[in-house]
């Protein structure tokens, strides 16, 4: 089994503002795309980040064959308990992760 | 005055730019030159102290190269959120290296500045007028709070900007504003498509991010009725359908939908379509008026002050064990802190990160593979400046605390003296609201001076 990293383009996360997280998922051509966002469940995103289902916000972009996952983050942006200001690591969980 | 052509050097100043993408930018007949200031993108630091990210060297020597194609251009320079947080004090200090470039270069300029602070009291009215509304996720405000802030900004939109170009400034140095007010202010002023001008602002609002070739900095957007296009400015950077789209992820929550003062952009329906090799056409936006003009607002407090430790382990129990290790030491320190110090747990925080371990990811990291050697970062908040006599405290325990009563006592590396750094003030951000206005000059000040 390989992972996720290994099946797409790119994985990306960035802060957006200093209360929400995004994660881009560019999948590179129509037929990865389609088979991640088929497989690919918001329950295993939110567990992988631990926050509610309810708070992830998830879009399917067609035309960039993306699929993009946003949610408030844990501790706000520059807290005393943020590690990761920008939460560009935060990619890494998902690029990770046994697809 | 159709189409309205917006150069934008960079996606903020003080991250450098093409020389010679600029000067081809200008030989391409800009209306305005439009560049980003500031953004809360480095966290509270900047707007809790009102200080800027970026050195001013680094600064001035950007701004001397905007200033000195400003002039042969013969066009406005607007700069938005100046000083990284776009407070008033900033806008002055921008306003200083201004001066000192006009002096330098014998220029003559007219100058506006567009203050962006919001008064605590003003503040407080507004919020028992229920003017001020909270976002998601709502953080707690109330009038302790308020006053607890050290800095409080309203982000200024294209009203704002567009009060100041028409006062005929050559240079408006602005407070803290949206990314994308600057570069949409004048075709929105000129009739240019709504939608589109918000849309062109938000691709362009990073500079040549948009592109192929990110760190070339300079594009040129040409708005129009129906749309914009989009050009690098830089002979090796190409815009691509695919680039200019892409560019409404990043760090955006919502790929579709842009809030800004007075409404809002929603580009589900747009196309993109290349026009050659390096432009790219974009229809179809939208933008949707709001019933009430809303702006967001963004404060600052104190947390506290701040004092790290750094100690690094390499014999191979510790690392093994660092988890068991700083827990243990963390029940010690905190007792020892109570008893010899008379401080109380709730006064101060303690946190220990194990660098090489999960510093980054914390509970979320899923690989527990042992490192070599491990770093124990020790964090120390406290109210007031007793971090640094609690640093002092835990110093000799950082370095000899053993796993086990019975064993030699272990010396783990210091990599500094003195081991303790202060870290000063930390700041947190306090705001995540809108405020309401009658009149969108209504938070906001501009001042006019001649050099």
């Amino acid at each position: 089994m390989s992972t996720l990293g290994e099946k797409v383009k790119k994985i990306r996360s960035k802060n957006a503002g200093p209360f929400w997280i995004t994660v881009d998922v560019f999948c590179g051509d129509k037929k990865v795309y389609k088979d991640v966002r088929n497989k690919l469940k918001n329950s295993k995103i939110s567990s992988l980040f631990m926050i509610s289902e309810q708070d992830l916000k998830r879009f399917e972009i067609d035309n960039l064959n993306v699929i993009k996952f946003s949610f408030p983050r844990k501790t706000i942006q520059g807290d005393i308990f943020d590690r990761d200001m920008h939460g560009a690591q935060l990619a890494v969980l998902l690029s990770e992760m046994k697809f | 005055m159709i189409p309205i052509k917006v150069l934008v050097p960079s996606g903020v100043l003080g991250l450098g730019f093409d020389i010679q993408a600029l000067s081809h930018g200008i030989k391409n007949n800009p209306d305005i030159i439009s560049i980003d200031g500031g953004s809360t993108d480095s966290g509270p630091y900047s707007l809790g102290s009102g200080t800027s990210k970026y050195s001013r060297a680094a600064i001035k020597a950007e701004w001397k190269t905007l200033m000195i194609a400003r002039e042969k251009a013969n066009v406005p320079l607007v700069i938005g959120s100046c000083g990284t947080c776009g407070t008033n004090g900033m806008v002055d200090w921008m306003e200083n290296i201004t001066i000192e470039l006009a002096e330098e270069l014998k220029q003559h300029l007219k100058i506006a500045k567009l203050y962006c602070d919001q008064g605590k009291n003003y503040i407080k009215k507004s919020y028992k007028l229920k003017k001020i509304l909270p976002l998601n996720p709502a953080l707690k405000l109330n009038n302790k709070l308020i006053d607890e802030m050290t800095n409080i900004v309203a982000l200024a939109g294209a009203e704002q900007i567009q009060e100041c170009i028409n006062t005929g400034a050559d240079i408006i140095l602005a407070g803290r504003t949206t990314d994308t007010a600057i570069i949409s202010a004048l075709p929105l002023m000129k009739g240019a498509d709504p939608g589109s001008s918000w849309h062109g602002a938000k691709v362009a609002e990073c500079g040549a991010l948009c592109s192929t070739n990110p760190t070339s900095g300079v594009v040129m957007v040409e708005f129009d009725k129906a749309g914009f296009t989009v050009e690098p400015m830089s002979k090796n950077a190409y815009c691509t359908s695919e680039t200019v789209a892409a560019h409404m992820l990043y760090e955006n929550a919502d790929p579709y939908i842009l809030h800004e003062p007075g409404g809002f952009m929603d580009v589900t329906n747009s196309n993109y379509y290349n026009i050659d090799k390096k432009k790219v056409r974009v229809e179809g936006a939208a933008w949707n008026s709001s019933k009430n003009y809303r702006v967001k607002l963004e404060g600052a407090k104190i947390t506290g002050y701040q004092t790290s430790l750094l100690v690094l382990l390499r014999d191979a129990n510790y690392v093994k064990n660092i988890k068991k290790w700083t827990d243990k030491l963390s029940t010690f320190l905190k007792k020892e802190i109570d008893e010899r110090m008379n401080i109380n747990t709730s006064e101060y925080s303690l946190e220990f990160r194990h660098i090489g371990f999960n510093s980054i990811l914390g509970e979320l990291e899923k690989n527990q593979e042992s490192p070599v050697e491990v770093g124990v970062l020790c964090l120390i908040t406290s109210k007031n400046k007793i971090s640094t006599e609690i640093a002092k405290l835990i110093n000799p325990f950082l370095l000899h605390f053993p796993l086990s009563t019975n064993e030699e006592l272990p010396t783990f590396a210091f990599p500094f003296s003195p081991v303790h750094s202060d870290r000063g003030c930390v700041y947190e951000f306090t705001l995540n609201h809108i405020l309401e206005l009658d009149d969108p000059m209504d938070a906001f000040q501009i001042k006019i001076l001649e050099v």
